[in-house]
């Protein structure tokens, strides 16, 4: 288990001191004006070196992120977002992070801005979490006052605002440039790329967009070395994650580990096992509603990492764990996620907007068992068919699921489909 | 998904005073030329203001920010949190069903909502407090299954607790949001697996905390719960930059202002002082008990209830012709005196429903009173 010591979230649970003092006294803001004079250059690459790789889902590394954007300015300022629209189901760990330890993100803010020569910061937090952004809303103000950011930040003579922004509960507004767009006052619907937000994001500025964890671990990383993050995990998947654990555990709870923690290690350290012990196991959704879900067999091995998952065609997403017991009704929870993706698609690409709806209305069949066993395949033809084919990873992520359930549970489908048929339960079913 | 305008739209709106400032303030937070950028925030306001977004709040944001009219209405039927039809007066209840919760148990609470509210999803109950809706992932998802209640969280619910909550959202209490199960955020229930050196020191965690220090969770927000304060920051240097942006100070957590701050806009208003506010206004005429002939029914005007109407007999109101005598000064005392339900004799304008009753006409929610079908 990760020492407390190693942990950067270090008032997680907001039970410490969450104000400014509080912070400086874990750590927190120390010595900021001399990681700034380090210089944009080196400050990339020690988040090069560090490993650091997206926490938003999709595992990007940060440092090279960072690099992309304009050594010199052309005229135009240059803007960092943080992605702070954490609505993927099964995640709420920048939620602790924003409401319990908010300092992490804003000296983060700061710092990453600097390094990527950005002149203002826009957080967008989304529109239901009302007490978070009261809370961070408090902290930046805290910091404010501090002179901790603002004019001459921090004493370093750079200037630098940070902005919070709220959206108004919309899934699609957590894909970058939906996230820009939903920013600059419109319809969160996403661009087309190229141009990348590097060359043209917020307002036609040279733009990053960040998830709020990534950028909270960035003055922690820097203080600390690139080594020592470098240290937790296997190679290219260094370093401490919040994983948030839902669903039935004995103790669901939000709780940073190392990466490439076991998923057994992970379920029975902290969250008291499995309810009714391991092999009450049914399936584990390992990173998120648009990971596919693992199946018992593979959850006695599971490594919570970036390759392992990635190597079961599986993912690490934003590391929310949905466990699901022998009790669920795993057609039934697939399902929901198909609604949910239905309900979320913003309309703008054609696959998506109607392949979303195709798609949740057979999932509706195969949970009734209504369906003919042929629709199983024809379902898995449409959703490679939208796979792809759409502007952003939304169609992507509606289809994944539902593969993920037809590779790992086909037997559990074609039984419910022959149960409702002959009137009998199949053995298997009835076990 | 398909998100129209309701047929029914109030005649005008405008933001309140404290509103408007803090409306404006927002405003600056975005470059020159991108005021565009505030519709959202605006938009939420405006819902928070009057508990929905009508037409006429549409029009008007759409004016202050230089937009055309169709550019505000597709944000406000885009993103779902913008509720584009009246909802309950007390709260418009949102469960959380997507599959975390729903694993958890978030169908129970769905049950809960259709038993107690209505068979619908906003619809407005028969006593019209309360509407519901189920909503996509509200992030809390160690902490299912949950709901959102005004402006907060009450979580790791069971069906039981969940009615029982309304219950008392329905007698004008507001219970403490957070975890509903002993846990303080989202750590372990059976106790810390990490960071026990740091435990102690917290009543609740910080949304709780927030919550119970303004006390706004099912409140309609004003714009006079904090002070809009003025810290003058660094003018930008180009216009294509920010320019010169006020710090928030103004969102509605902000325990940390100074006293100083507080000085430098006089016009600000602290922290909701309860004495100062209970003596706005000018208090009416009361009696010390119903004249002969026992009181009037109360409960026929829209907007009170049971617990409002023995909150009004206690202050001394007993007839509808009391209450329709009552004048604009009055009404804001009476406003300011319903510990619970302030500001609910102008929302549901008592008076003029209490003219009419009082020269015995019948109003439509007397009506279904008199039938019995509503208490």
């Amino acid at each position: 288990m990760l020492a407390d010591q190693d942990r950067i979230f270090t008032n997680l649970y907001g039970m410490h001191d969450r104000s400014l003092k509080g912070a400086i006294a874990r750590g927190h803001w120390d010595g900021t004006k001399q990681l700034l004079e380090l210089g944009r250059g080196e400050i990339v690459e020690r988040m090069k070196a560090s490993g650091l790789r997206g926490r938003g889902g999709a595992g990007f590394p940060t440092g090279l992120k960072w690099s992309f954007m304009p050594k010199e300015s052309d005229g135009r300022p240059a803007y960092l977002v943080v992605n702070a629209d954490e609505s993927e189901p099964g995640t709420c760990k920048d939620r602790e992070i924003m409401r319990h330890d908010p300092h992490t993100l804003i000296e983060g803010c700061l710092i990453a801005g600097f390094a990527m020569g950005a002149e203002a910061c826009y957080i967008y937090i989304r529109g239901e979490y009302i007490r978070e952004r009261e809370a961070l809303q408090t902290a930046i103000d805290e910091a404010y006052e501090a002179g901790l950011i603002g004019k001459n930040a921090c004493k370093s003579g750079y200037d630098y605002e940070i902005y919070l922004h709220h959206g108004a509960g919309a899934y699609i507004c957590g894909e970058e440039t939906a996230l820009l767009e939903s920013l600059e006052g419109r319809k969160g619907m996403p661009r087309l790329k190229p141009p990348f937000p590097a060359n043209t994001g917020l307002y036609g500025c040279p733009t990053t967009v960040n998830n709020v964890e990534s950028i909270a671990v960035v003055p922690t990383i820097l203080r600390r070395g690139s080594d020592w993050f470098a240290g937790f995990g296997r190679p290219n998947n260094a370093g401490t994650k919040v994983f948030a654990i839902s669903g039935h555990v004995n103790n669901p709870c939000v709780v940073e580990e190392a990466m490439s923690i076991t998923l057994r290690e992970l379920l029975e350290t902290h969250c008291g096992g499995v309810r009714g012990g391991w092999n009450n196991i049914k399936a584990v959704i390992p990173g998120g509603s648009s990971v596919p879900c693992l199946p018992q067999g593979l959850c006695d091995e599971a490594i919570m990492d970036f390759d392992w998952l990635r190597e079961q065609r599986s993912g690490l997403g934003t590391a929310a764990v949905i466990v699901m017991d022998q009790s669920t009704d795993i057609i039934k929870a697939i399902w929901r996620l198909s609604k949910f993706y239905k309900h979320e698609s913003c309309g703008q690409c054609t696959p998506c907007r109607e392949g979303t709806g195709w798609m949740m209305r057979v999932m509706d069949r195969l949970v009734t068992g209504d369906a003919e066993p042929e629709e199983i395949d024809m379902l898995l033809d449409v959703t490679k068919q939208v796979e792809g084919h759409t502007i952003c990873a939304l169609g992507d992520a509606a289809a994944w699921p539902i593969q993920g359930l037809i590779r790992h549970f086909r037997d559990e489908i074609e039984d419910r489909i022959k149960a409702k048929r002959t009137g009998r339960v199949s053995a298997v079913a009835a076990e | 998904m398909l998100r129209r305008l309701h047929p029914e739209q109030p005649e005008s709106f405008a933001f309140t005073p404290g509103n408007q400032a803090w409306a404006e303030d927002q405003i600056k937070k975005y470059p020159e030329g991108r005021e565009a950028s505030a519709v959202i925030p605006l938009l939420w306001r405006a819902q928070e203001q009057e508990g929905w977004v009508t037409k006429p709040a549409i029009e008007v944001i759409a004016e202050m920010l230089g937009l055309a009219k169709i550019r505000v209405f597709e944000v406000a039927s885009f993103y779902f949190m913008f509720q584009l039809q009246p909802v309950g007066s007390i709260a418009h209840v949102q469960v959380c069903g997507t599959t975390s919760c729903m694993i958890c148990g978030a169908e129970d609470l769905i049950a809960v909502c259709k038993d107690k509210i209505a068979p619908e999803p906003h619809q407005i109950s028969a006593d019209g407090k309360f509407s519901w809706e189920e909503v996509e992932c509200l992030g809390a998802c160690s902490n299912a299954p949950m709901a959102q209640i005004g402006k907060d969280y009450y979580e790791d619910l069971t069906a039981e607790g969940f009615g029982e909550l309304l219950d008392a959202f329905s007698r004008g209490e507001v219970p403490k949001p957070g975890p509903q199960n002993g846990r303080f955020a989202s750590e372990p229930l059976s106790g810390l697996s990490s960071l026990k050196e740091f435990a102690g020191g917290h009543q609740g965690n910080a949304s709780v905390e927030l919550a119970t220090t303004w006390g706004d969770t099912v409140k309609r927000i004003t714009g006079d719960e904090v002070p809009v304060l003025d810290v003058a920051k660094p003018k930008a240097k180009s216009p294509a930059k920010p320019k010169a942006p006020k710090v928030e100070k103004h969102e509605p957590a902000a325990p940390v202002t100074t006293k100083a701050e507080v000085a430098k806009k006089s016009v600000a208003k602290p922290k909701i002082d309860k004495k100062v506010d209970a003596e706005a206004g000018s208090k009416p005429e009361t009696l010390s008990e119903a004249r002969s002939g026992g009181p009037d029914d109360l409960k026929q005007i829209k907007g009170v209830g049971p617990k409002m109407e023995g909150m009004l007999h206690k202050l001394g109101f007993f007839h509808f012709d009391q209450v329709a005598k009552w004048s604009e000064e009055e009404v804001a005392w009476v406003d300011q005196n319903l510990e619970g339900f302030k500001g609910r004799v102008s929302r549901d304008s008592w008076v003029e429903q209490a003219k009419v009753l009082a020269e015995g006409g019948t109003t439509t929610f007397s009506a279904k009173v008199k039938k019995g079908k509503v208490y």
